[in-house]
């Protein structure tokens, strides 16, 4: 009985220091895991640079499946963490179902859309991964000989839709001409790890006569980047900056600064402003990415061409179309 | 569809066949020995990272097939000592071994590489290469034969090859020695293989080493031939397609030849034409994906023939009560 006590006493003296580490962050990694090469792993460094710079500490966790979504918010908001962040599409249900139950914690959902009016301590951070994925359009359309592009997604969703849809239009733009083949991987979540799918999907594109490939795919990318550089063709990364998996043979890559948005989510603490924050070009949410490993392959002309239809689209004299506004797309068919 | 788009349907054909088949012919041992095994894509998976993981540290993609085959052996060893030695149940020891496979190979990955589950991608000698047959070049002038010849049947890894060969080997070994009439005996009636002193133990393991084997083959052959490199779950669905042709094929050796070609050609159509048009009514590329499945279920309906499994698979065997 005593031991008992004891071991009672003990754990209600951790729930106390745990309850004392007040207002530190937390982080929900989405199914794809942290160190995804992406998206998670993007997250993950943007916490890390939290921690390093502000010398603050935060506790994250990885999804296994999805019962746990719910229960990890349900967790870490008990437990007085603020802000909760959470990367991918699938928390925001969950979130909204959670929120009113802890008014006082803020949370963050990354990819995903909660009504603001419904859950007032909820921030929406939305990407225009059509605007970047517009500006890599262009550079592939620019660098392409053939006047054939190819474009590998991985599970068929809005989302990636959005990715191929503003690529189409970037291509479009730089030469009217062009051909896009877009190909979706499957329609199941396996679809974002078969890269023996992806290698296949991008041996067919160049056989069309494909000779840049954009993957936005996942893993199932991975492959179609050893294809192109196999083939001795040129690809487009996404989501991080993937021009070092294959130097020379990567074009460039669309960047979504995950990392930006969780750092400063995270420094902003408790005192997060909540709503809907859209990031795109105009606060450098995305864009594409120049280092030594591709600098050969980006012309000045190229990106000069790219830097300016940025401006152009900052200052909105070019609109790209968002497939998420109405499912459809101008230039490209499904 | 002109010449060379049909050439290159069926290239892709061959490479999505190869693991399938190699899967399909390691099922058809095991099964034919009366173990029920369904964790050939664990046993593909676990290859699949061993060949990578070790042809990416020594550089030598020989090496690696080798570790890819041991480490699809040594599952296969945990499957049999669960089902053989243990009498389990086979189907629950194959589906932990998917499991086991699954999380394993993750763990270690980023234990060893620290690169989220991936092995570093493979360059040089750490990876397979196409082999170019002999006169591909001097042939492909000739209409029709030579870009068949220079196009279809040369330039894939030496695995693809050994694939093929398999069939016929596999065909001889079963239907021609005394190991595969015991072989096919004991799936078929353990009691009368025992009662001729003949260990159904025993024969029961060497076919479970064979699958590992030819698991091994498969998976070396998804991360060193096809791609460069393991990404998690990379098998998937590999195992469960290539079941699917073993009970199509009705557990032969050459009809699961036909049938792996079949279920790779439905890929490869589905992969190169996403939507197909067959004037108005357009045919989803979802519909090609579950054909396989489609049409296992149709066989095992008994529509088209009778699939009928060996009579004693799935049972461990007990000498007496």
């Amino acid at each position: 009985m005593t031991l008992m006590t004891k071991f009672l006493g003990a754990s209600a003296a951790l729930a106390l220091t745990a309850g004392a580490a007040l207002a530190d962050p937390a982080l929900v990694y989405d199914l794809g895991g942290k160190f995804d090469k992406s998206f998670n792993e993007a997250a993950y460094n943007g916490a890390e640079a939290y921690a390093a710079e502000t010398g603050g500490a935060y506790r994250d966790i990885e999804l296994q499946s999805e019962a746990q979504r719910e229960q990890a918010l349900r967790r870490f908001a008990e437990a007085g963490f603020n802000p909760v962040v959470t990367t991918g599409f699938s928390m925001s249900t969950p979130i909204a179902s959670v929120a009113a139950d802890y008014p006082d914690t803020k949370f963050v959902t990354i990819d995903g859309f909660v009504n603001p009016d419904e859950h007032p301590n909820v921030l929406s951070i939305l990407f225009s991964e059509h605007e970047g994925s517009y500006l890599v359009g262009m550079m592939a359309a620019m660098a392409s000989e053939s006047g054939t592009v190819g474009f590998v997604g991985g599970m068929d969703v809005p989302l990636i839709r959005k990715f191929a849809c503003g690529y189409a239009q970037g291509v479009m733009a730089a030469n009217p001409d062009a051909t896009v083949i877009a190909n979706m991987t499957g329609t199941t979540p396996a679809a974002w790890n078969d890269p023996v799918k992806g290698s296949e999907l991008a041996k067919a594109q160049v056989s069309q006569g494909a000779d840049v490939i954009y993957a936005a795919a996942g893993g199932t990318g991975l492959g179609v980047l050893q294809t192109a550089a196999d083939e001795g063709i040129l690809s487009v990364g996404v989501d991080s900056n993937q021009n070092h998996l294959h130097p020379g043979k990567v074009l460039t890559s669309m960047l979504k600064r995950v990392d930006v948005a969780v750092q400063e989510a995270m420094s902003a603490g408790a005192d997060l402003e909540t709503g809907v924050m859209v990031l795109g070009l105009a606060e450098n949410g995305v864009g594409y990415a120049l280092d030594e490993n591709n600098e050969a392959l980006v012309s000045e002309e190229m990106k000069a061409a790219v830097d300016a239809a940025r401006e152009q689209i900052i200052a909105g004299e070019i609109a790209v179309h968002d497939y998420s506004s109405d499912d459809s797309c101008p230039v490209l068919n499904f | 569809m002109d010449f060379a788009t049909l050439l290159q349907v069926l290239d892709s054909t061959v490479r999505l066949a190869t693991p399938l088949l190699f899967a399909c012919l390691a099922g058809l041992f095991s099964e034919r020995s009366g173990v029920v095994d369904i964790g050939l894509e664990g046993k593909m998976l676990a290859a699949a990272f061993a060949s990578a993981a070790v042809a990416a540290v020594t550089g030598s993609v020989w090496l690696g097939l080798l570790a890819g085959i041991v480490s699809a052996t040594l599952m296969s060893a945990i499957h049999g000592l669960a089902s053989i030695t243990f009498r389990g149940n086979q189907l629950i020891s194959g589906v932990a071994i998917n499991f086991l496979a699954s999380g394993l190979t993750v763990l270690i990955a980023q234990s060893w590489f620290g690169q989220g589950g991936r092995t570093p991608s493979l360059i040089g000698g750490g990876r397979f290469t196409p082999i170019t047959l002999p006169f591909a070049e001097a042939l492909s002038g000739v209409p029709v034969v030579g870009p068949i010849y220079a196009e279809l049947i040369s330039g894939h890894s030496i695995l693809v090859y050994v694939a093929f060969l398999m069939v016929p080997l596999t065909w001889f070994v079963l239907y021609r020695t005394r190991f595969g009439l015991r072989l096919r005996a004991v799936g078929e009636a353990p009691e009368a293989v025992d009662t001729a002193g003949v260990s159904v133990i025993g024969l029961r393991y060497a076919a479970i080493a064979i699958c590992g084997l030819l698991c091994g083959l498969a998976g070396a052959y998804l991360a060193t031939g096809l791609q460069a490199g393991f990404v998690r779950e990379m098998t998937a669905g590999r195992g469960y397609i290539a079941l699917a042709a073993l009970i199509f094929a009705k557990w032969r050796p050459w009809y699961a030849l036909w049938a792996c070609l079949l279920f790779g050609l439905l890929q490869a159509v589905a992969l190169r034409y996403q939507n197909i048009d067959l004037g108005g009514i357009v045919i989803p590329v979802q519909v090609m994906d579950a054909l396989p499945y489609i049409l296992t279920v149709i066989i095992l309906a008994g529509f088209v023939g009778k699939a009928i499994p060996p009579r004693a698979s799935g049972e461990p065997y007990l000498k007496e009560r």
